[in-house]
């Protein structure tokens, strides 16, 4: 198998069991997944990392059947209640794209797949959540 | 002049049809509005102490001095705004502090936008181009393009998620219900000859019409296009000393405020458009002291149905939790409690960036003047402007019909 990386660096694929980190306020607990020059609810500069739980519910969702350019469609976006706190947008998948297939508090789970490869072989691994 | 606690006025308003001008340029669009919002102040570019000028697209080629090139170069201070979709009414607030400030007597603002048919707007260089070898790049070390793969960040998408997220809050709000927000905003559309479309269309139609983004339909997502609002703002001192025409058609600005995303969590991932808008109209009631029930008209920003809806609840016309509701009995509905988007909203009356918040406050200030024609709210007297762009910038004025 070539070299895989993670599509975005909040994502961390560790062999058996990939999961999303967030760079966490030392102060107030906000969480973020990008880099941070300071917190945007209160204000201080201090940062811890932290392992994120792989289960949560939807909060939302859409069904995208219009997109940009080569992207497939249709797909459900949706943003997802982490379980024990967090909040994330990722694709469900591994579901039929039906607003009758899709529910508002439906238990998900985190799960792994391969997006893309460069002229390497590398291979781009995003994230998306599955019915749990 | 001097800073004050007085109101500001508007004095004159003007707005071109919305729709699509290939033989004309951005600054004939603005240029149209000014001069014609000038005549309606019955005042000239020469009375002018400021210009806000507004364009979202050509936000990097001075606007106001382009504009200032065709209608008059008098040396005044411009400045040239971009803010999303609020960039018109942020050009309008800035001659509103400019007035407020002491600065200035009488100012004009515009805003102004020539997209032509550009389709999924931001679609356009978000393709899913891989890299020739993956790199870690920007805030989140994307290696790809991620819209699609990771959610989407597209415009009916977030604006789906938002109304989905309310439904799930407050159950009992389903497609069909936000469904009927367009369809009452393409019935409102055909009395108003300004409209980009003006066209009706069934609820049936408009549920089975091209799916974008669930359950916002094509039928229920604003178009693009071209046009241009303007407004002549003047101090409450400068207006006494005008003629008895001009202060009998001058309306009041009761409330003017403007908001930005307040920190929470799903901000983080996607923009709450809910919060601010909220913030921002609870702080226009309580400046005004005006309830939301005393409104003879609103014109909110409906750039998706999904979008409209909810900010029935944002804005406080309907009690929390019962947007769906609302929309069910009617309220919304130009004979209904509280009029929403008379003028065919962005839904219909279309959305050319940085004219729609200008265009907004005309359309009440119109009503308020009783020379909305066909579609005149009766004796309107309050009415309330609402714009977003996402980021978020949200601005909420109260107009109000008043003599002095």
């Amino acid at each position: 198998m070539g070299k895989q990386v993670p599509i975005v660096d909040y994502l961390v694929l560790d062999d058996d069991a990939p999961h999303l980190v967030a760079t966490v306020c030392a102060e107030c607990g906000a969480q973020y997944f990008d880099r941070r020059n300071a917190c945007a609810k209160c204000g201080k500069g201090e940062f811890t990392t932290e392992t994120l739980p792989s289960a949560g519910t939807v909060r939302s969702f859409t069904i995208v059947n219009r997109a940009a350019p080569g992207v497939p469609t249709p797909y459900v976006s949706a943003i997802v209640d982490l379980d024990g706190g967090g909040v994330v947008k990722a694709n469900v998948v591994n579901i039929e794209p039906s607003p009758d297939q899709v529910r508002f508090g439906m238990p998900v789970r985190l799960t792994t797949f391969v997006a893309g490869a460069d002229e390497d072989g590398t291979e781009a691994v995003a994230f998306g959540y599955e019915p749990a | 002049m001097s800073a004050n606690g007085d109101n500001v006025w508007i004095l004159g308003a003007s707005m071109t049809r919305f729709g699509r001008y290939p033989d004309k340029d951005l600054i004939d669009l603005g240029a149209e509005a000014a001069l014609d919002a000038l005549d309606d102040a019955d005042a000239t570019i020469h009375d002018m102490d400021v210009l806000g000028a507004g364009s979202l697209l050509d936000a990097m080629s001075g606007v106001g001095q382009r504009l200032q090139k065709q209608i008059g170069q008098t040396g005044i201070p411009v400045y040239n705004v971009a803010n999303a979709c609020a960039t018109g009414t942020t050009a309008v607030r800035t001659v509103f502090m400019a007035i407020k400030a002491g600065e200035a007597d009488m100012g004009l603002a515009v805003g102004m936008e020539q997209m032509g048919k550009q389709g999924l707007l931001g679609a356009a260089g978000k393709a899913r181009g891989d890299k020739k070898v993956y790199e870690p790049q920007g805030r989140y070390g994307s290696v790809m393009g991620v819209e699609g793969i990771l959610g989407t960040g597209l415009m009916p998408g977030v604006f789906a998620q938002a109304g989905m997220e309310y439904a799930h809050e407050h159950g009992g709000v389903d497609f069909e219900q936000f469904a009927k927000v367009a369809e009452k905003n393409h019935q409102h559309s055909t009395l108003n000859p300004l409209a980009q479309y003006q066209k009706p269309f069934t609820l049936d139609e408009i549920m089975n019409a091209e799916m974008m983004s669930y359950p916002n339909t094509l039928l229920m997502c604003c178009p693009t296009g071209d046009g241009a609002a303007a407004l002549v703002l003047v101090s409450e001192e400068k207006l006494k000393a005008l003629s008895a025409d001009q202060r009998k058609r001058a309306v009041k600005i009761s409330a003017s405020v403007m908001t930005s995303d307040e920190w929470t969590e799903s901000d983080q991932v996607q923009p709450d458009v809910s919060t601010l808008t909220r913030r921002a109209a609870d702080q226009a009631y309580e400046t005004s002291g005006i309830d939301p029930q005393d409104l003879d008209l609103v014109e909110l920003h409906d750039c998706f149905a999904t979008a409209e809806l909810i900010h029935y609840d944002n804005l406080s016309l309907c009690a929390r939790g019962e947007a769906g509701k609302f929309i069910d009995e009617g309220g919304p509905w130009r004979d209904g409690t509280i009029p929403v988007n008379v003028s065919g909203g962005l839904i219909s009356k279309g959305h050319p960036i940085g004219a729609t918040g200008a265009a907004n406050l005309y359309e009440v200030a119109t009503h308020l003047r009783g020379e909305a024609g066909d579609r005149q709210v009766e004796g309107a007297k309050v009415g309330l402007t609402h714009v977003i762009g996402l980021g978020s910038a949200c601005a909420v004025h109260v107009l109000e019909k008043a003599t002095v």
